[in-house]
């Protein structure tokens, strides 16, 4: 097995709470290497966000269970020391969270608070690493960089404070960037210009990327390959090409229709998927995804194995019993991928 | 800035206003106050009354009255009616006694607190979590004259580590003075250490899960600056605004209790003995210098909120 920058295998998250155990992330496995740009997508509480944040040894807590590894340059970070991930964090794996307003502290300078990053692994004098922050916020495109590293976080519109965030977790070059969906709490003009950072820090070949998102239009952007999660596991993971052109799990093409396309007409029914996530207490036993899959059957109690039933793509992988021909059949709906005709709109 | 400091004048100079005339207003609607009778003494005719009623006014308008024991007052000749002394004068003279009291016991309240919080929040849940709250329990829940009692009858007459009561001021002996205070500025703190410690291990616990904080442990910060840098600072607000409201009325004088237990000739007890008396000229300027210092500490603390968060910043 080639050796990548950072190896995920079955990874598992879970959390004691009173009401039982959350199993928030079952058996993810991917890869990553510099310059790819790798998307987990999936609805709100379906793990990608967790899977993420354990990246970042960000979910340690006295209720929480990890089983599973993740090698970064091979090094183990599951089992890492909680002063081991001090010198790894910001360091080696940096990550941008979604809200930008809340993200940086209110009550320091942007400047300031990319100066304390840089200070936390690097033996560099203040006005030294003042003049490093500002330089990385022109380069991802602050205009006055010198005049706004002085400035708080309230003074910065929502789009410059996620490129002050940008730079803050670009200041020590790391080899893992993390961006839980970065572009969610910003308008669509932001967006692209922010995933215009992003695509140029692909390009560069410095980091891999991993994009946690909700946000189909923007994997297809951005993405390299695909991790749809549902209820805590992976259903479905391959390249681009293959999660968009030719996808296997019915969850995926329930995604797949829901979006609206500019270049169509648009629908006159909105195809959602029915029903709401599981809880991940007492998640539906067989596939997570059966009580919402119109295309169940009786081999769905038994939990299918994340695996590759194309032969010309092995590296596609999906978790669903259906078989391949049939799958292309019964995802077409009215010549469209999708899962559902939609429900009327009032 | 300017604007900041002549609108805080004018409020302080409305506040001060309100202030004396509620007081003033207070003493004309009690039914039995008859200070001319008080002055007089129990024993009076009618006719003494009546001569004391004139000569200090009190058969004037209320509001010629009001305006007399105000020009009084600013011009520092006001006398109380039970010992003929100089009001202004008498506060002059206590407040050293009351700055000696209050200002250790409120720093040693402040970082007794910061302290104990602090290490509350971060051993959220463990024993000496719920150690230290119960305890915060109690100390908010003792009064002040037991406690002081309590703390005199152990420490001065049992044990007779420090000395029964008494006052020695600074100057005189810098070493007496702490010796004597030591029980006093303990008294006071005590109930001020477990309110604020419990404000500010909620306050904390709050900000650990706020995104910013998140951010920082993403940094890779130590644990040790996310704590003090990002979560305490943003965390010290309601404590700011708490201390300069208390630290301004135990100045007032609100420190009587123990200034009386104590035997600490403060401004207190000048006022707890006005009380007593009904003495309307040393309750009336007592009630004003406090309202001086809560206006006065009110600014400060404003000013300190918009030095630790730039968005409430005074423009």
């Amino acid at each position: 097995m080639a050796d990548h920058l950072l190896d995920v295998e079955n990874l598992q998250v879970s959390f004691a709470t009173e009401d039982g155990l959350v199993r928030a992330v079952d058996e993810v496995s991917f890869t990553l290497d510099r310059g790819e740009v790798v998307a987990i997508v999936g609805e709100s509480g379906s793990g990608k966000s967790v899977s993420a944040m354990t990246l970042m040894g960000l979910t340690r807590s006295p209720n929480s269970r990890f089983g599973g590894s993740a090698r970064l340059n091979g090094r183990e970070l599951i089992t890492a020391s909680e002063h081991d991930f001090e010198s790894i964090r910001g360091k080696e794996i940096a990550m941008i969270f979604q809200d930008p307003i809340s993200s940086l502290s209110p009550v320091h300078r942007i400047g300031d608070q990319i100066v304390e990053q840089i200070r936390a692994h690097e033996d560099i004098s203040k006005p030294a690493a003042f003049d490093r922050a500002v330089e990385l916020m022109e380069r991802v495109g602050i205009p006055s960089a010198a005049d706004r590293a002085r400035a708080y976080p309230h003074e910065f519109s929502g789009g410059m404070r996620q490129r002050a965030m940008i730079a803050m977790a670009l200041s020590l070059s790391p080899s893992v960037l993390i961006a839980d969906e970065p572009t969610t709490a910003l308008d669509v003009t932001i967006q692209a210009q922010i995933l215009e950072e992003f695509k140029q820090l692909r390009a560069s070949g410095e980091s891999g990327v991993i994009f946690v998102t909700h946000d189909l239009g923007v994997v297809a952007d951005i993405a390299d390959r695909v991790l749809v999660m549902y209820a805590g596991r992976v259903v479905e993971q391959g390249t681009l090409d293959e999660i968009f052109y030719d996808p296997q799990h019915p969850y995926t093409w329930g995604l797949l229709g829901s979006i609206t396309r500019m270049d169509r007409e648009p629908p006159r029914r909105l195809p959602a998927i029915p029903g709401l996530p599981p809880s991940l207490i007492n998640a539906p036993a067989g596939c997570h995804f059966r009580p919402r899959c119109p295309h169940e059957f009786a081999q769905c109690m038994e939990v299918p194995k994340l695996e590759s039933h194309i032969a010309e793509a092995p590296e596609h992988a999906d978790r669903c019993w259906l078989e391949v021909e049939e799958k292309r059949t019964r995802r077409l709906i009215n010549g469209r991928i999708g899962l559902t005709e939609g429900t009327v709109i009032a | 800035m300017a604007r900041f400091i002549v609108r805080r004048t004018l409020s302080a100079v409305a506040l001060l206003f309100a202030v004396s005339v509620l007081v003033f207003a207070i003493f004309e609607i009690i039914p039995a106050y008859n200070p001319a009778r008080a002055i007089a003494g129990r024993n009076a005719t009618a006719t003494t009354v009546a001569q004391v009623s004139r000569k200090f006014g009190f058969d004037k308008p209320v509001y010629t009255q009001y305006l007399n024991t105000m020009k009084l007052i600013f011009t520092g000749q006001v006398i109380d009616y039970q010992d003929d002394l100089n009001v202004v004068d008498q506060f002059r003279e206590r407040f050293g006694a009351t700055l000696s009291l209050v200002v250790p016991a409120a720093i040693l309240w402040l970082l007794t607190a910061v302290l104990l919080g602090s290490i509350s929040a971060l051993r959220v849940g463990r024993l000496i979590d719920r150690g230290l709250m119960a305890l915060a329990i109690l100390g908010v829940s003792v009064p002040v004259f037991l406690l002081a009692a309590v703390l005199l009858y152990l420490f001065a007459f049992k044990l007779t580590l420090f000395p029964n009561t008494g006052y020695v001021g600074i100057t005189v002996s810098p070493i007496q003075w702490a010796y004597h205070l030591i029980l006093p500025w303990f008294s006071i703190a005590v109930l001020s250490v477990g309110f604020y410690s419990r404000v500010l291990r909620s306050n904390l616990l709050d900000m650990v899960n706020q995104d910013f904080v998140r951010t920082a442990r993403a940094k890779g910060l130590p644990a040790r600056q996310v704590f003090l840098r990002h979560v305490l600072r943003n965390s010290m607000m309601p404590i700011i605004t708490m201390f300069g409201l208390d630290f301004a009325t135990l100045l007032g004088g609100a420190a009587l209790v123990t200034e009386a237990v104590y035997n600490i000739p403060g401004v207190g007890q000048y006022e707890a003995q006005a009380i007593g008396n009904l003495d309307v000229p040393p309750i009336l300027v007592g009630a004003m210098f406090t309202g001086f210092f809560v206006v006065l500490f009110g600014a400060i603390s404003d000013v300190i909120y918009g030095m630790l968060d730039p968005r409430i910043r005074l423009s």
